[in-house]
């Protein structure tokens, strides 16, 4: 069974004298134990609403909608009340944010904070407690880490930031860490050291991994399956290689049209897709999608696009997908 | 190259910044080196290049270029014209030859200027079109050219997406019919899908109006893509410069081979073939940087004590150029690489001590 | 494959057409924090508010039932003050009357167009003064260089010693060199309130100094004096204008302030709400109502500027914009 099944999961924001927005509508996806699964998607795509949901982090206010399930490990995430969820939120799952300094408190030192995560869900005090956030700091790769314990976050670097809270995040050994853009506020050489340090959490723990981000090349390197959103909705979902190889959905064509890829010669022509995500949608049931797709049809502006289940459980929301490509042999470098 | 064929030439630029500290009078305690000795040379109608994480001074370096920071030493020639002593009003009339495109769109455009009024400031500017009715002309001409409806005119930039403000900022540069554009980071705020609409016009751009380009930016993936030659900086430094092919062939010095391992490719077959350099730790800050090769801290090939006394000069090594004292011996596979200590570093100016709260300012009042 | 029936599509092709319609002009900042503006609740008490009173300051004076300098009371004989009868509301008289037998309500009617133009003029002075100081020191600071960085440290002292000084001890010494009349109070609140507008322009045009569109305008050879007035100065007025509206309230207070403490206009005769309010205080035990009635007025007119000042702040702060 799978340790986090997200089912229809929708987030409806009202404002008053404003059509309510569907920041989420419909997006189902499942994690198992020790799986690493990639949500991706451009900004405004509902990737972070969908982490926030689950989590139930979404800021209260009125007009907030929350329908669906996020079932994990048999309990209904969405169900539960303000109290057990905290339980749960840092216990069994933790969460990883984009911009590490604003996630730390800038008045108290680091150890305090990781001894705080120490205290509150494994019950350890004083001196073990010390030295169990020494040896996470350890783990996480931070240099010298007894005398980190004492600083300030402002004293450490955007990467040592990132990794002091990767520390807190796995220090009660969760079953499921969501890491949201964990990398993008860094530089490159930092962001792979991250990456690298979060695939050899994931080997060594068993912990399951849910890693949000817009960045394909993220995913291709370390997801196990993945989920491309668009405008709210999950288009395609598939396991990384077919993905990469043989994108049914549009918008995954476009996506992998459009980045420049460091392998590619110079001066071969991207392949964009035209318009923006803030394109005005005149067909609200629609595919959101169907704006910008080269491949529309009268049937893309009717009615929600139904899911169409593939081989291999793969599968993807479009009346009129890519065409699967004849089988390469094995590709050039 | 022949000379005539070279647009800008920099020479030994340096802009160093005064760190001031003080309670009562401010005192200069020390220097961050943005831009450290840099030399190089753009072809006219080549693109250039220049990638390096955050802090390596790409970005100071594009406004020292365009005099828009004033270069501390160095000098900078465009098209035969030396910029760093040319007087302020001629400086002016050059501007309209050598432009820039920015980072952040919303932020590069007036929010009180409509777009019309952003694309006649530059032509009144410089007296380009004599009348309301040619300048129309001109600016209908250049929307065109970047792909903006003419409903575009009389609207404002915040009504416009990411990608569309971009080509606001895009024709603002080219409506002075530049032939230079430096474009700091001219990708990295948008969306990936729009990301590519962007290089695509500003390729087609080139091909038609023969510009010239100084690309900077983080990505080496967006550098390789778009310049014919690629300067890799570190610190304030130039660390390689090579044809973008050979590049990605044969990278020389260390640090490009890191960086080029560390940029994530959308291809999982790529992926997991890959060797992977990881360097251990930060950058060193610019106020403080290393001794000797700037690099010889994070370097898994470093070599005792050379590598720490003695700055290595960018040299010609098979068509490259490259600051490394042992690139034949790494690229010849004699030199392995090995462990690296991590140095802690201390981030500059970012994230102010807490705890300090500046008092507001009260209206003023009798009562 | 659906075939989208014609009336769907009818449907859609309105709705695009109407999508492309919106398009026709564009929305200045300016107008899109009037448009957030109308929507607030504050924002309209406010304005509701201030229109009265401003409506009753100048219009009211032409239709006022008595003079307010005629002593009818006394006259008549009907308010005796040494027997401690000053009548209240009657039919002809709405407020009763004040202690030289005048009729309170014109009084009121007559007060508010002194009291708007007090607060009015007093701001004028002190936007004036502060905009000016503080858009050559923010403009100096921002794009001047060296030179620049000097005239702003040297006007910012300037303006810490205005801020240094107590603002009765200033206007009462202001009072002491004019002698005491209404552009004295007017002068004198405007006056102190310099600092503030001065400050706050200065911090505002050089946060813009270093925004990425004016180095746009360097480099496209824009001269630096033009890149001041142009975007620097209308790009940092708004939080200027916003602390004019709430100054306009304190104004109004702190000239009351002044009046009541005998610096203002010594002839008592023209009625001015903070000069009634002070007239009002000898015969507190007798009638409070005569002390009441500047006092709510003074409140209310300050709580519509408050109001509305409040809601321009937030419809013109860009972070609240969606």
């Amino acid at each position: 069974m799978a340790l986090l099944e997200v089912d229809d999961l929708s987030v409806t924001f009202a404002r008053r004298g404003q059509r309510a927005v569907r920041a989420v509508d419909g997006v189902s996806f499942s994690v198992d134990a020790g799986e690493v699964v990639g949500l991706v998607g451009e900004s405004g795509c509902g990737k972070s609403v969908t982490s926030l949901a689950i989590m139930g982090l979404l800021p209260k206010q009125p007009g907030l909608r929350v329908g669906g399930r996020a079932v994990f490990d048999g309990t209904d995430l969405l169900q539960l009340d303000d109290r057990s969820r905290r339980d749960i939120r840092g216990r069994d799952i933790a969460m990883i944010f984009q911009d590490p300094l604003s996630s730390l408190n800038p008045v108290l030192p680091i150890g305090l904070q990781v001894t705080e995560v120490l205290t509150r869900h494994r019950g350890m005090k004083g001196d073990a407690a010390a030295k169990e956030a020494a040896r996470l700091l350890d783990r996480v790769g931070i240099p010298d880490p007894k005398r980190r314990l004492k600083e300030y976050p402002h004293q450490l670097s955007g990467g040592m930031r990132q990794r002091a809270l990767i520390a807190m995040a796995v220090a009660c050994q969760p079953r499921l860490l969501i890491a949201d853009e964990p990398t993008t506020a860094l530089d490159v050489t930092i962001q792979a050291q991250i990456l690298e340090l979060l695939k050899d959490l994931v080997r060594d723990s068993g912990t399951a991994l849910v890693m949000i981000t817009h960045d394909l090349g993220v995913v291709a390197g370390m997801c196990d399956s993945i989920n491309v959103l668009y405008g709210g909705r999950v288009v395609e979902t598939a396991r990384r290689r077919p993905l990469f190889r043989e994108p049914r959905h549009p918008y995954t064509v476009g996506l992998l049209g459009s980045v420049p890829r460091l392998d590619a010669g110079r001066g071969e022509r991207l392949n964009p897709i035209p318009g923006s995500v803030r394109d005005l949608l005149p067909w609200p049931d629609g595919c959101a999608f169907a704006p910008r797709c080269s491949r529309r049809v009268d049937a893309c502006v009717g009615e929600p696009p139904q899911l169409v289940l593939a081989h291999d459980g793969r599968s993807y929301r479009c009346v009129n997908p890519a065409p699967v490509p004849a089988p390469r042999e094995e590709e050039k470098r | 190259m022949t000379d005539s064929d070279i647009l800008v030439e920099v020479r030994d630029l340096k802009v160093h910044f005064p760190i001031k500290r003080g309670v009562l009078f401010d005192r200069t305690v020390g220097h961050v080196k943005a831009v450290d000795g840099v030399s190089l040379s753009i072809g006219r109608g080549r693109t250039y290049g220049l990638v390096g994480e955050s802090g390596c001074g790409k970005s100071t370096l594009g406004r020292a270029l365009l005099q828009l920071t004033p270069p501390t030493t160095g000098e900078v020639s465009f098209d035969g014209v030396e910029l760093t002593t040319l007087p302020p009003g001629k400086l002016r009339a050059m501007r309209k030859r050598m432009q820039m495109i920015f980072q952040d769109p919303m932020s590069s455009l007036d929010p009180r200027q409509n777009v019309e009024s952003i694309l006649t400031e530059g032509l009144q500017t410089h007296g380009i079109g004599g009348n309301r009715d040619e300048r129309r002309k001109i600016i209908a001409e250049t929307l065109d050219k970047v792909g903006l409806p003419r409903w575009a005119l009389s609207r404002y930039p915040h009504e416009f997406s990411g990608g569309q403000r971009q080509r606001i900022g895009i024709a603002r540069a080219l409506v002075l019919g530049p032939e230079l554009i430096v474009a700091d980071e001219p990708v990295s705020a948008l969306d990936v899908s729009i990301q590519a609409q962007v290089i695509n016009l500003l390729d087609e751009l080139q091909d038609n109006l023969g510009l010239t380009y100084l690309v900077i930016a983080h990505d080496l993936a967006v550098v390789r893509h778009i310049s014919d030659t690629v300067g890799v900086m570190y610190l304030g430094g130039l660390v390689e410069e090579a044809p973008s092919d050979r590049l990605y062939r044969e990278p020389l010095h260390p640090y490009t081979r890191a960086l080029m391992s560390a940029v994530p490719v959308p291809d999982p077959d790529v992926e997991d073939r890959r060797e992977r350099i990881l360097l251990a730790g930060d950058l060193p800050s610019p106020a403080n940087p290393p001794s000797g090769c700037r690099f010889h801290t994070r370097c898994p090939w470093a070599q005792p004590t050379r590598c720490a006394d003695e700055r290595p000069a960018l040299r010609e090594v098979g068509g490259s150029r490259v600051a490394c004292h042992y690139a034949e011996q790494i690229a010849g596979g004699e030199l392995r690489p090995h462990k690296v200590q991590v140095e802690i570093v201390r981030p500059e100016g970012e994230g102010e001590k807490p705890g300090v709260v500046s008092a507001p300012t009260e209206p003023g009042s009798f009562v | 494959m659906t075939i989208i029936s014609g009336k769907k599509r009818e449907k859609i092709d309105r709705l695009a057409e109407l999508a492309a319609r919106e398009e026709e002009r564009g929305v200045s900042l300016w107008q899109d924090a009037f448009r957030r503006l109308r929507r607030n609740p504050a924002a309209i008490v406010g304005a509701v508010i201030l229109t009265i009173f401003v409506l009753v300051a100048i219009v009211g004076p032409f239709f006022v039932p008595y003079g307010p300098t005629d002593t009818m009371g006394i006259r008549e004989g009907v308010v005796r003050v040494g027997q401690g009868l000053i009548p209240g509301h009657s039919a002809e008289h709405w407020l009763g009357y004040d202690h030289q037998g005048r009729d309170v309500f014109s009084r009121m009617i007559v007060g508010a167009r002194q009291t708007l133009l007090v607060g009015v003029v007093a701001t004028l002075i002190g936007l004036a003064v502060g905009v000016l100081i503080g858009g050559v020191a923010g403009a100096a600071a921002g794009l001047g260089g060296r030179l620049g960085r000097w005239v702003d440290t040297t006007l910012m002292r300037i303006i810490d010693m205005l801020l240094a000084m107590p603002g009765l001890l200033l206007a009462v010494s202001i009072a002491a060199l004019l002698g005491p009349s209404l552009t004295t109070v007017m002068i004198a609140v405007g006056l102190v309130s310099v600092p503030v507008f001065a400050r706050l322009l200065r911090g505002s045009m050089i946060g813009q100094s270093n925004s990425d569109y004016v180095l746009a305008a360097t480099s496209l050879g824009v001269r630096k004096s033009k890149i001041a007035l142009a975007h620097v100065l209308p790009n940092s007025i708004a939080p200027v204008i916003v602390q004019a509206t709430l100054t306009l309230a304190t104004a109004i207070i702190e000239a009351a302030a002044l009046s009541y403490l005998g610096l203002g206009n010594p002839d008592s005769a023209v009625p001015e709400w903070g000069v009634m309010l002070a007239d009002a205080q000898p015969w507190l035990g007798i009638r409070p109502a005569l002390a009441i009635y500047p006092a709510v007025g003074i409140i209310i007119t300050a709580l519509g500027f408050t109001l509305l000042g409040e809601a321009m702040r937030e419809a013109l702060d860009p972070k609240l914009r969606k």
